[in-house]
């Protein structure tokens, strides 16, 4: 029955052809562009599960980097101050970050709009603020050094080869996690309340529920990008958490197109690479990310992915046109 | 024992009083119609039996257990669905994931299973693609099917939203307003779904400001003026009735 | 602690109170006439501050005419932000109109930055630095500026919104934007004129709050949200609310540094922020209209 065949070509091809793609990249490009790249991939993790939130559910949060700091420094405080396995700290900041999405998610979720924003902003900040204040735990402004890589029993992850492997691997997975979970009853759901949440309630589903468990779906999301980004580094301060990054993330969902899930690899890359190959980027890099925002959302608001696909279909609808305009003649 | 039972259901806004201590029973298998000129609470009364709204005062019950309440999803799930008079369709979503999104109630893939594509999961999503594309058939919007909702026509919107409704499996559906803006083939054509959909066993109950189409496809009407209920019965004797058309005075009643 | 200790954390509480006072008339002011909330509310105190040194410094205008002349600056900007950030979107969604306020929160900081420096800056005061001393506690003259600033414009407000065709058009236009279009009302020249008297007023505190604690290109941001947080408090959408929550709040901060530490003091502003959100959106004196589920 047509019904299902195409739902499923359409999700494997693209998959298929990006993951050889990262596969096959550290053939052809040096360290450096390697390092650059394992950036991507970290916030690429992030990305998705904000867009996630943002694009299919239709919530909004500015506070992201707080997980994503949270998720970091759990990793970072297991693996020195207790000097446990980086396995276990992985654990521990999807649990936490999980756990404080969840206990934030629940009162924040029933705000709508403005109010949800500034909500998560306003724990964004509070995050911030405890990164810096709780200095006995996190090291304040100073932070946290000497943190182990990834390992497996004696194998530890040191070259930026197997980081950026590790890390796409887990990035890919992700992405499977996030396409299964929009092709399904629980993603239809999500963008039925996104579509018309009193709709989507008379319908039998529990708007509330999802929401939340979308929420803390997203910050596990940032949360495994933390630990990744801690163990990459082996450093840790509270200045990228900020709400600068926040911003930043949703310029990177926005950007890319929120309604779909490429639009956050895509946008990752375009942001994290931009700033590396435009030097007059670093230097008004406020002005220039603003700027970017503003224009996708006053220019082309569904972003660069969806944006493409209608260019293509406008183009397909005009060749229509000409073809049949030159068959009459 | 009615299906569907309010008891003395009032709600008010500030001063005003939407629904003044309305009572009513609809029994299985009715096809039962809620009327009145505008403003007379209709809509309200809708959404304090789906759990949209609380009642001030006053009780719903549904196969006499009291609902009152409940949350609108948890009033779905015990089989009692609805259409709105302001359609309320998922707009970015095709018109086949629309009534796919309709199935919820009834089947059970959660975040885990869904997130792993657990077997249990895939068997689940292709009964729901084909109940929901049998649901488009029996409706007649199928060869829409991949459309987005909000690209299709009015007439198809309102189809649509009554094919999500269905979807939910419900054993009463509410419908409101579901003639307004459809022309007299659609009207008809829109009668002629609401006996198909009786003669699959599902109770209706509609608010309609369609006068032609309430007397003829209703075995009882409810008239509601300023929040009161003025007169209940079929639609013959509520044709008759003095104070029905004291209430419709001065106004044009439609294709009577 | 001393009485004329907790007078003097009071006393600076409210001066600091009265800059996040003016931020929340700000989101007071353009949500009653739009329902938007301007994420650069904060970003306009500081250009304020900012200009008005840079009128008063680097292009030698005296005192009273630079702060003027900001005022009116950045009232001018806050009209441009409109005409071009948002009346191009203005029918769009609520989190359109969120993000594209932030882009434009982020733009004036990056700008300030680049155009008027990194450095703090100040004015200096307007009627001298000499303390005067009030029950034991030392009071700066330039405090008695801002609170009397503050009273003076609550009052013009007050009088503004009850009492004038303006005023009642904007509170109309937040009550039932499409009524208001039915009935005449240029919805869209409102909401113009409510961004340029925002900004106008957040230039305002801007500069009456320099010569206390000095300017810089980062300030909006806290700024923002604690002018938020204050117009929470007061009831989003009620012009004394929105003062009065702003004092309490400054207080509340102020008294927060003398007990707790002040590195906590941002967030205490932030837990207000978040506890008066979940548990009772519409603010000590609330008239607004909730967002809730």
């Amino acid at each position: 029955m047509q019904v299902k065949n195409s739902g499923i070509l359409k999700k494997y091809i693209p998959l298929a052809v990006f993951s050889l793609a990262i596969f096959l990249l550290p053939v052809y490009i040096s360290n450096y562009e390697m390092k650059t790249l394992i950036f991507v991939g970290i916030n690429a993790i992030v990305a998705m599960g904000l867009c996630l939130l943002m694009g299919y559910a239709g919530q909004i949060s500015i506070g992201h980097a707080a997980f994503y700091g949270i998720g970091a420094y759990a990793s970072a405080i297991i693996t020195t101050t207790y000097g446990l396995s980086v396995w276990i700290g992985f654990l521990a900041a999807i649990l936490l970050s999980g756990l404080v999405a969840l206990l934030i998610g629940m009162p924040s979720l029933r705000l709508k709009g403005h109010y949800l924003a500034m909500a998560t902003l306003g724990f964004g900040e509070i995050m911030y603020v405890f990164f810096v204040e709780m200095d006995q735990l996190t090291g304040g402004t100073e932070g946290i050094l000497s943190i182990p890589p990834l390992s497996i029993g004696k194998f530890a992850f040191t070259t930026s080869k197997q980081i950026y492997y590790v890390v796409w691997i887990i990035a890919i997975l992700l992405l499977i996690v996030a396409l299964n979970v929009i092709h399904s009853r629980v993603g239809r759901a999500l963008r039925a309340v996104h579509g018309s949440e009193i709709a989507a309630q008379a319908m039998g589903v529990n708007t509330s529920k999802y929401k939340i468990q979308i929420f803390v779906l997203s910050a596990v999301y940032a949360g495994i990008a933390g630990s990744l980004y801690a163990h990459f580094v082996n450093f840790i301060n509270p200045s990228p958490f900020t709400l600068n990054f926040s911003i930043i993330l949703v310029i990177i969902v926005v950007v890319g197109g929120m309604s779909s899930i490429w639009g956050a690899l895509v946008g990752s890359f375009v942001m994290t690479l931009l700033p590396e190959y435009l030097r007059v980027f670093q230097e008004y890099n406020l002005i220039i990310y603003a700027l970017i925002l503003m224009s996708v959302m006053i220019f082309m608001p569904s972003g660069l992915v969806p944006g493409f696909f209608n260019l293509v279909n406008q183009f397909k609808q005009k060749e229509g046109i000409w073809r049949f305009l030159e068959s009459k003649n | 024992m009615a299906l569907l039972r309010i008891e003395k259901l009032t709600k008010a806004y500030g001063g005003l009083v939407a629904v003044d201590s309305v009572d009513f029973k609809i029994y299985e298998g009715q096809i039962k119609a809620l009327i009145g000129p505008n403003g007379a609470g209709k809509t309200t009364i809708f959404n304090l039996i789906t759990g949209m709204e609380k009642p001030d005062d006053g009780e719903t019950f549904f196969n006499e257990q009291g609902i009152t309440g409940l949350k609108p999803h948890q009033i779905a799930r015990l089989g009692i669905s609805r259409t709105f008079q302001n359609i309320q369709l998922f707009g970015e979503m095709t018109v086949l994931e629309n009534v796919m999104v309709g199935r919820h109630p009834r089947t059970k893939a959660e975040f885990f299973a869904s997130a792993f594509r657990l077997p249990p999961v895939g068997r689940e999503e292709k009964a729901i693609a084909e109940d929901s594309f049998e649901l488009a058939k029996f409706i007649g919007i199928v060869s829409k099917a991949q459309t987005l909702a909000k690209n299709l026509s009015h007439g198809e919107r309102r189809l649509l939203e009554i094919a999500r409704a269905l979807a939910t499996e419900p054993e009463i559906i509410l419908l409101d307003e579901p003639a307004a803006g459809l022309n007299d083939r659609e009207t008809g054509e829109l009668g002629e779904l609401i006996y198909r959909i009786r003669d699959k066993g599902i109770t209706v109950f509609l608010v309609e400001h369609n006068m032609g189409l309430v007397m003829e496809i209703s075995d009882e009407v409810v008239v509601l003026d300023h929040g009161k209920k003025i007169a209940e019965g079929p639609p013959l004797l509520i044709q008759e009735d003095e104070q029905v058309i004291e209430a419709y005075l001065g106004k044009e009643i439609e294709h009577a | 602690m001393q009485l004329s200790q907790i007078l003097q954390f009071v006393l600076s509480g409210l001066s600091a109170g009265s800059v996040y006072g003016f931020t929340a008339l700000g989101f007071t002011i353009i949500f009653n006439a739009t329902g938007i909330i301007n994420f650069a509310q904060g970003e306009f105190v500081m250009l304020g501050g900012l200009i008005s040194v840079y009128y008063y410094k680097s292009l030698e205008f005296p005192l009273f005419f630079a702060c003027l002349a900001a005022i009116l600056t950045v009232m001018i900007i806050g009209a441009l932000f409109e005409r071009l950030a948002i009346y191009p979107r203005r029918n769009a969604s609520v989190i359109t109109l969120i993000i594209i306020t932030i882009g434009g929160s982020m733009f004036l900081k990056g700008a300030a930055m680049h155009i008027l420096g990194e450095d703090p800056v100040a004015l200096p005061a307007f009627s001298g630095d000499k303390p005067i001393m009030f029950m034991g506690a030392a009071v700066l003259p330039q405090v008695i500026w801002v609170a009397g600033a503050t009273l003076v414009a609550v009052v013009l407000l007050w009088f503004f919104y009850r009492k004038t065709i303006l005023g009642k058009a904007m509170r109309a236009s937040s009550d039932n934007r499409e009524a208001a279009k039915i009935v005449g009302i240029n919805v869209s020249r409102l909401t113009l004129y409510s961004f340029a008297f925002s900004a106008a007023i957040g230039a305002f505190a801007g500069v009456v709050v320099t010569p206390i604690s000095m300017a810089v290109f980062e300030m909006g941001g806290m700024i923002g949200l604690k002018g938020f947080a204050a117009a929470i408090l007061g009831g989003l959408g009620n012009p004394i609310g929105s003062v009065l929550g702003g004092l309490v709040l400054g207080v509340l901060e102020s008294l927060s540094i003398g007990i707790i530490s002040s590195g906590y003091k941002d967030a205490i502003s932030l837990l207000v922020l978040l506890v008066v959100l979940f548990l009772r959106p519409s603010g000590l004196f609330g008239s607004a209209r909730e967002e809730r589920t």
